[in-house]
């Protein structure tokens, strides 16, 4: 008991928004039928997109290469179903633009590409190889963020890494898709760390899990024992963000990532639990990442549900599936509530980085109108990142644009605790987007 | 699927229940035992005071809010609030007009000429007493009611004067003898020290309220009560009233005496006056205090030593309402100056 106390560190600041993970945590994760057509968007990664090398009236099979990356920092895209090309162009993406997709129509025989084989000899293959796997196989972080992983995994040589961290604190309130795939895939999301090991060779590696999923904790455990990786498996006391990188470093290890630094700067790099099971299947099965779990959740959707999607299934889809939307179902989020992003088209694709479906009643969204600020300093002891939010909003709102460059506007991490915390409901993390838009379209002026 | 209407907005899609009324309301609801209890002491004329104050501060926000095409937000309670806080800082046989003429201006030029709730640079409800202290100071200061089963200086001694003011009239006394023993009666004497040691044994009528003083301020018992309350709700933190009455404790006990350093008596300086609902409920008013902790750390010793400076020093036997009025006014320094460290600042890059 004392040491499993001494172990509960923690990040200053942070917020307490009501779970709701028991709508999905015990609903087995179900595989979604694929849809009859899917939309591929070229960019689903966060760098440079890639280029289509198929045309329309083409057939491909799952896992066929669909375009070509067109730098370092990008991925290639996969086809998620057997059929036919049916079109490339510009179609809604979730992010809210317009993006350039790949449209197949599946043609119901569900084929796999023969280029998807078991590779028996895969834990011989080079660091360079593994790598090489994992960009063909177009992985992007599973968490959200979707960082092409083979980059995150090619550290320079003057930023040793010594401490892997696997990210399963899943901190968002509703989602439970990476807590579900720890219970039912801990092997292979050990097997996917054991490889990233491999090529990096830390020092120290921890497993990172919330302790309101301690039967995760227990599985993981013995994930460990029995693939024989040497981690560390810590409950983390729950808490948002805890799962955001530098608070989880934090947390771990009690280094700060400095400021506009980036974990590997402090030695650490942290992987998603969903992203190190996709490592596994791109460097064992040479298998490409064309599904991932998504929690269809929110008291909207009368179903909720763990589902198994292809990437590119609309989320119309996905929620015909849970049995619709409620009556008074008001918002459509992709993501957590905390994070995600809201949707105006459910016609958009599950890219990537969709980790949830999440559909908010009215009740539940508790839509405010914004009243005044009245100074009660809630948002600043919510801020994991040491910020003033309010003073931040104000300053962005009156464009006083450098000013909240000094306060720290571009350390604002996103994560919402202020604008939860805010009596007087003010659109924080808006105002917060928007000075970090605005900075960054400055700077790009600058050069 | 079918069509229906998303509604989009930025992150978060979810928020606490908190909500700027309900604060208000609560806060209100936590002044009530000081409110209940000052009936009791000081009868049904300080009701009329409370009610007067509250009336005057609602209607006067809806007017002005009214004359300016404002939405009208009474149902906040933020003016309730601070006609319940005047009314707290008067005497309670104050006539009628005084508390309406205080929420008026307490209202009218201490909060809405600046904009209303959120942008008022000082406490609108002290600011409204100081406003009835310098023009009507009688009315402001002179105690004739006794409270129920007690003396308005807290001591079996009818004098009209709270346990401060006597406090300070018999100290005054023992520094004369000091500086020229000759012209002061030693009967004078005797009972300046009589009283000093009959005030520093009231405890217990100070803690309960048994003494004359401003209707709201006088039992420290009811105060905690509500101070609890709001503690409990994260409504208000310790770190201003700790450090506010912290600071009045060390510095009266140095300096309060007569005999040298260290001769004061703090507890009763805690205990006497309006520094709990100061403490507590005033210098904690979130738009008039600073927003960080550590600029709230400050505020909190900045207001002890300008109360413990006037009580001690200055002219007026209490010191409360112009410590955190002045403290007010250097808020945005304060919160300039007492910036959070940003998460990996302190790191070397």
């Amino acid at each position: 008991m004392g040491l499993s106390l001494s172990l509960r560190k923690t990040f200053k600041g942070g917020v307490h928004p009501p779970e709701n993970k028991e709508l999905t945590e015990h609903k087995p994760i179900e595989v979604l039928p694929p849809p009859s057509t899917v939309v591929i968007p070229v960019q689903q990664h966060i760098g440079a997109p890639s280029e289509p090398v198929v045309k329309a009236g083409d057939s491909v099979k799952i896992g066929d290469r669909l375009t070509e990356p067109t730098g370092f920092v990008s991925v290639p895209v996969h086809a998620t179903v057997s059929g036919t090309v049916k079109a490339i162009e510009a179609r809604p993406h979730p992010l809210g633009t317009e993006v350039l997709s790949i449209v197949i129509e599946a043609d119901g025989e569900d084929a796999w590409s023969d280029a998807v084989q078991d590779d028996p000899n895969y834990e011989s293959l080079s660091a360079d190889e593994m790598r090489q796997r994992i960009r063909d196989a177009g992985l992007a972080g599973m968490g959200g963020a979707a960082f092409p992983t083979h980059v995150k995994l090619s550290p320079p040589p003057n930023k040793p890494i010594d401490t892997f961290i696997l990210n399963g604190a899943e901190c968002e309130p509703y989602l439970t898709a990476d807590h579900r795939l720890m219970l039912e895939h801990a092997e292979e999301i050990v097997l996917g760390m054991k490889l990233i090991l491999q090529i990096l060779q830390p020092k120290q590696a921890f497993i990172g899990i919330e302790d309101n999923k301690m039967d995760a904790v227990e599985v993981m455990k013995k994930a460990v024992k029995q693939v024989g990786v040497d981690a560390k498996v810590v409950a983390l006391p729950v808490k948002y963000p805890q799962g955001a990188e530098k608070q989880l470093i934090k947390a771990l290890t009690g280094r700060e990532v400095p400021r506009g630094g980036l974990p590997m700067d402090v030695g650490c790099l942290v992987q998603n639990v969903g992203t190190a099971r996709a490592i596994y299947h791109a460097v064992a099965k040479r298998r490409p990442l064309v599904e991932r779990v998504v929690t269809v959740t929110g008291r909207g959707v009368k179903e909720q549900k763990n589902l198994l999607v292809r990437i590119g299934t609309p989320f119309s889809h996905a929620l015909d599936y849970c049995g619709g939307v409620t009556e008074d179902a008001v918002k459509l989020i992709m993501g957590g509530p905390m994070m995600g992003i809201a949707q105006f088209n459910p016609e958009v694709p599950v890219i990537k980085g969709t980790s949830g479906i999440l559909v908010l009643t009215e009740r539940e969204a508790r839509l405010r109108e914004p009243g005044v600020c009245i100074r009660c300093g809630r948002c600043i002891e919510a801020c994991p990142m040491g910020l003033m939010p309010t003073v931040l909003h104000s300053l962005v709102n009156n464009k006083r644009f450098d000013e909240a460059k000094e306060y720290g506007v571009l350390d604002c991490i996103e994560c919402g605790s202020c604008a939860f915390v805010c009596p007087a409901k003010l659109p924080l993390v808006h105002s917060m987007k928007w000075g970090k838009m605005e900075l960054g379209r400055r700077m790009k002026k600058a050069g | 699927m079918e069509q229906r209407m998303w509604k989009v907005s930025a992150s978060p899609h979810l928020n606490d229940k908190e909500s700027i009324s309900k604060i208000m309301w609560l806060v209100a609801a936590s002044l009530a035992p000081a409110g209940i209890g000052a009936v009791y002491f000081f009868g049904a004329h300080a009701a009329w005071v409370i009610f007067w104050a509250v009336v005057a501060a609602v209607g006067t926000e809806a007017a002005i809010q009214k004359l300016m095409g404002k939405p009208v937000t009474v149902s906040d309670g933020s003016a309730f609030v601070t006609g319940l806080l005047l009314a707290y800082n008067m005497p309670a046989e104050s006539p009628f007009w005084l508390p309406i003429i205080g929420s008026i201006f307490a209202i009218g030029l201490g909060k809405q000429i600046f904009g209303g709730l959120g942008y008022n640079p000082m406490n609108p409800a002290l600011l409204g007493r100081a406003f009835l202290l310098a023009s009507w100071p009688t009315h402001m200061t002179i105690f004739k009611t006794a409270p129920h089963g007690g003396t308005i200086s807290g001591i079996d001694v009818e004098t009209g004067a709270t346990p401060l003011n006597l406090l300070k009239l018999s100290q005054d006394v023992l520094r004369q003898v000091k500086i020229n023993p000759a012209e002061v009666p030693a009967q004078k004497v005797a009972e300046a020290t009589e009283h000093i040691s009959k005030l520093y044994d009231a405890y217990g009528n100070l803690f309960w309220g048994k003494v004359g003083g401003c209707l709201g301020e006088t039992s420290v018992f009811l105060l905690l009560l509500g101070a609890a309350f709001l503690l409990y709700k994260r409504y208000i933190d310790l770190r201003i009233p700790v450090s506010y009455i912290g600071t009045v404790a060390l510095l009266t006990w140095m300096f309060g005496g007569t005999d040298g350093l260290f001769t004061g008596n703090p507890l009763f300086h805690v205990l006497a006056g309006g520094l709990i609902l100061g403490a507590f409920f005033m210098a904690t008013d979130m738009v008039t205090s600073p927003i960080t902790p550590k600029g709230q750390w400050a505020f909190g010793i900045g207001c002890g030593v300008i109360t413990v400076v006037i009580r001690l020093i200055g002219g007026y036997p209490e010191g409360v309402s112009y410590s955190i009025l002045l403290m007010n006014l250097t808020v945005p320094l304060l919160d300039r100056w007492a910036k959070p460290t940003i998460f990996g600042g302190a790191a070397k890059k």
